[in-house]
């Protein structure tokens, strides 16, 4: 049965890639965008762009006021208590590079950082190097067969040492939600600071970061339909007072001296340099465009699409799935069959999905592979787009096999 | 530069080719025909990085003529190396200096393979082999 995407209109990129021959199944990579975005772009650039928090000029204080206003609608979406805990960086990578150097000075040489071993790069790498420049512990929290942080193991791995936990809220492999909730107590219970990876997750439902509990939630906007070049920091204002500034420049400055300086707290002192107004301002307006869709008609048409993507690939002979995955994606290898070969076919038939480790080397080392193929969903997705890949798959593995 | 009877052979069977799967099945015929390498051969420092899959690419020269050896666990690659072995074969240094690899690859239709994205690791490659011509020749 055809299971129509009621928003796919709204995203006229999905059209021109048809026109190309394109099925975009990548969405876990990022996301094509909402035409509310597009107007929002076009609407800022098209009627005088400014810089913000700067300028005493009208077009300034316009620009201010959209800039403010998308703060607004960030910590609405997150639920977060004020838009002063949000903190605007150039994505997620950076929002968590952010954190690493300015939350070096809270640790000494010999405490514990935690994360697990399915982190993106982003959220391992800059823990990694923290630890290597501070002389600190990282310690790696295993995985359950099923693709989920063992939690009885990060009953014994998170202890005393453990000053901070950053782990992410849905692999962007695996496909899982993870459970932040005991992992979150497990590091409260011992004093340690919490970070959130809410790259994937932000993506699929509603996320309440009172209710997560976390001191930081980390995620980027063009994974949520919104521009590139754009990430969210939030943190809890406690948790926000103990950052160090890191980044220096203009504008996050209070009072600036030859040989010293004052700076503004968070967020302002933690965006120096020109932000990327236009980005925040699309940001904004792709949260309104989000927040007008019916959340539930959305999460069952995710989970419809994720369905048959399971058990398409469930059905087809050889076809090994990495863990269990519960929604939006699939990552998956086939018995006797390289993975690049796989990708290059898909490839020569405009079935646009990721191929190779997806920016999680070390776990893929760990299940034993050099790659997998992923499959991940948008919510302009429909059932023929999977019609397609799937026609594509099997027209690959005949070829292959 | 004249191309060798291979190279010739390479050619026309791939402009006779008409569209993607017809390339790409003779892609793995040609890959077919890459003479494997023994397990001493595939050494870590014969890998090239930069590759989705493992290639392995040796490089030797006998009486001033260029002798290339690769292979990969992919098979779709292992047709491109096949296809790059048959054009720079028996090439002396200033002549495989001198050849526009991405234009033989051109010529047989498959220029999209070495676009910038594409993680096959035909570019790594292709620049892992300008390497160690430049070293020898230079």
């Amino acid at each position: 049965m055809f299971q129509p995407s009621p928003w796919r209109a709204d995203f006229p990129a999905i059209a021109a890639l048809q026109r190309q021959h394109q099925t975009y199944l990548d969405n876990a990579a990022t996301t094509q965008k909402p035409q509310a975005l597009l107007d929002a772009l076009a609407h800022y650039y098209q009627h005088g762009a400014a810089n913000v928090h700067r300028a005493q000029h009208l077009p300034g204080a316009l620009a201010t006021q959209a800039f403010e206003a998308s703060r607004e609608k960030v910590a609405q979406w997150l639920n977060a208590a004020s838009p002063s805990q949000v903190i605007f960086t150039h994505g997620a990578t950076s929002a968590l590079n952010l954190l690493a150097y300015g939350l070096e000075g809270q640790f000494q040489a010999g405490d514990e950082l935690v994360i697990s071993a399915l982190e993106h790069h982003a959220n391992l790498l800059p823990w990694q190097q923290l630890a290597l420049r501070a002389g600190l512990k990282l310690v790696v929290l295993p995985l359950t067969t099923a693709g989920l942080i063992d939690l009885e193991a990060a009953a014994q791995l998170i202890g005393p040492r453990t000053r901070l936990l950053a782990v992410s809220q849905l692999s962007n492999v695996l496909g899982a939600w993870q459970p932040l909730e005991p992992l979150l107590a497990l590091a409260k219970a011992q004093g340690a600071l919490t970070v959130v990876d809410g790259a994937q997750g932000v993506v699929h439902g509603r996320h309440d970061v009172r209710q997560l509990g976390c001191d930081f939630y980390v995620f980027s906007s063009h994974k949520l339909y919104g521009p590139d070049g754009v990430g969210v920091l939030y943190g809890r204002s406690e948790a926000l007072g103990k950052l160090a500034h890191w980044q220096f420049g203009g504008e996050m400055v209070h009072v600036a001296d030859y040989h010293s300086a004052s700076f503004h707290p968070a967020p302002l002192g933690f965006e120096a340099g020109t932000p990327p107004v236009a980005g925040v301002i699309g940001l904004g307006a792709t949260l309104d465009y989000l927040a007008s869709l019916d959340p539930a008609a959305v999460t069952a048409h995710e989970n419809a699409l994720h369905g048959l993507l399971l058990r398409g690939l469930n059905d087809r002979d050889g076809v090994r799935l990495l863990g269990t995955p519960q929604l939006a994606l699939a990552s998956f290898v086939v018995e006797g069959v390289h993975n690049a070969d796989l990708a290059h076919l898909l490839t020569e038939q405009g079935i646009a999905v990721r191929a190779g480790h997806h920016c999680a080397m070390p776990l893929l080392k760990g299940l034993g592979l050099a790659g997998a193929i992923r499959v991940s969903l948008g919510l302009y997705n429909d059932s023929d787009d999977l019609v397609r890949f799937f026609e594509a798959l099997d027209k690959a593995l005949e070829m292959l096999r | 530069m004249s191309l060798s009877l291979h190279a010739a052979e390479a050619l026309r069977a791939f402009e006779q080719a008409a569209g993607w799967e017809q390339r790409a099945r003779l892609l793995m015929q040609w890959g077919e025909r890459l003479p494997p390498l023994s397990d001493a051969e595939k050494s870590p420092e014969h890998l090239v990085h930069g590759c989705e899959s493992q290639v392995w690419l040796i490089a030797s020269q006998a009486d001033g003529q260029w002798q290339f050896r690769a292979n990969s666990d992919a098979r779709m690659i292992r047709g491109l190396l096949a296809l790059l072995l048959v054009r720079v074969e028996g090439l002396r240094a200033d002549e495989l200096k001198a050849i526009d690899l991405p234009g033989w690859f051109n010529q047989l239709g498959l220029g999209r393979q070495l676009s910038p994205s594409r993680s096959n690791g035909l570019n790594a490659v292709l620049k892992r082999m300008a390497e160690l011509a430049g070293q020898a020749g230079g």
